[in-house]
């Protein structure tokens, strides 16, 4: 048998395992409660309308905006979007739904009718009419609303997904 | 190699000087009646530690103090834990305090040459209480603004500056927004800053001195 273990190592292991115990029971809970919020899923969908279609033209690129309520925390929040919906024929269904969010830094970018592009105010960007990156930082073309459909009405809804 | 480590860190840090030093002194015959002021430190820097992380998730408005506690305990994950222990702590320190201070009455340990360790004691003591009453205000519920109500108007009490004292404590003649924004600023900032200055100050004391003996009969 192995020399039995004398009285001060025993204490120095028994507080070793205890404030070890102790300090993983107050640290783990601890780091879970700081990032909390950021392993929170919010995955919101719905149908948003964002204008009757005839009021839209053919070939040039409409505007719309729609505002998003969400409760983050003990706080609701409103968050604009916006977008740009372009006839590209009579077609009811040949749409191309832009959104106005720059893929670079998120900035909004708006149609500029003399150059026939779309501009981002921030670092001056231009894409094409059909969201393409024509110039500047940005590392992807406009995100596209790809669901849609158009109402009994004739209002047109794009299909949001948070996130 | 961790002993060339340690050696290379002690060479620069004196870590054996400040261990000879600041923790290997000699003690009086163990009592368990002489671990209160080491407890009172624990809950010092635990009621620290959580109180600093419930800051991350409370608001000090009227609007929103109530919201985000509710949010601290049904929100985020393991909020309850940390509140839980900041609440419980806060009454544990104030009683465990409270103990120190008898037991070191009782065994007439304030005299020469501790007398000032006693007076920094009585500091402490108070500000102990300053959090406690500061802290009472903060989740901005029914008991919390009557408790403070309460509290400042027996403030105000005091003769000829009553008043003036109340107006202080409160920001303005009535509870309000700035009654909650300042007794949170003295409950993050004031009142910490001078608890941890007064702790250092009577923890020099207490390695100057030694701990006193127990008296004995012949005492």
């Amino acid at each position: 048998m192995s020399e039995p273990i004398n009285r001060r190592d025993f204490i120095k292991g028994t507080a070793a395992v205890i404030g070890g115990l102790i300090t993983a029971v107050i640290g783990l809970p601890t780091i879970a409660y700081l990032i909390d919020p950021a392993l929170k899923e919010s995955a919101e969908e719905a149908w948003i309308p964002v204008g009757r279609l005839e009021d839209m033209p053919v070939g040039r690129p409409a505007p719309f905006s729609f505002t998003r309520v969400q409760v983050n925390g003990w706080e609701r929040t409103a968050t604009s979007h916006g977008g740009f919906v372009l006839r590209r024929s009579d077609d009811p269904a040949d749409l191309l739904i832009l959104n106005s969010r720059c893929t670079h830094l998120a900035c909004t970018v708006n149609w500029s009718e003399n150059d026939q592009v779309y501009l981002c105010p921030c670092h001056d960007a231009s894409f094409s009419r059909d969201g393409e990156v024509i110039d500047g930082p940005p590392p992807r073309p406009l995100d596209r609303f790809t669901e849609f459909r158009v109402t009994e009405d004739g209002v047109l809804e794009i299909f949001y997904q948070e996130g | 190699m961790l002993k060339r480590l340690f050696d290379w860190l002690d060479e620069r840090l004196g870590l054996n000087d400040l261990h000879r030093n600041l923790l290997d002194r000699p003690e009086p015959q163990g009592n368990w009646w002489n671990t209160l002021g080491s407890a009172s430190l624990f809950l010092f820097i635990l009621q620290g530690a959580t109180g600093i992380f419930l800051t991350v998730y409370y608001t000090p408005s009227p609007d929103h103090a109530y919201d985000s506690i509710q949010y601290i305990m049904e929100g985020v994950a393991f909020g309850w834990l940390i509140r839980g222990i900041h609440h419980w702590g806060a009454s544990l320190m104030v009683l465990i305090v409270f103990i120190h201070m008898l037991r070191v009455f009782v065994t007439a340990s304030y005299k020469y040459p501790r007398e000032m360790t006693w007076l920094v004691g009585i500091g402490l003591l108070l500000t102990t209480i300053g959090m406690g009453f500061t802290g009472y205000l903060l989740p901005w519920n029914q008991r919390a603004y009557w408790a403070t109500t309460v509290g400042t108007q027996i403030a105000g009490s005091v003769p000829f500056m009553g008043e003036f004292i109340l107006k202080a404590l409160r920001g303005g003649p009535d509870l309000s927004a700035l009654t909650l924004q300042r007794f949170f600023a003295a409950h993050i900032w004031m009142l910490p800053a001078a608890l941890a200055g007064l702790i250092g100050v009577h923890l020099y004391l207490i390695i100057k001195h030694g701990e006193s003996h127990f008296p004995t009969k012949e005492d």
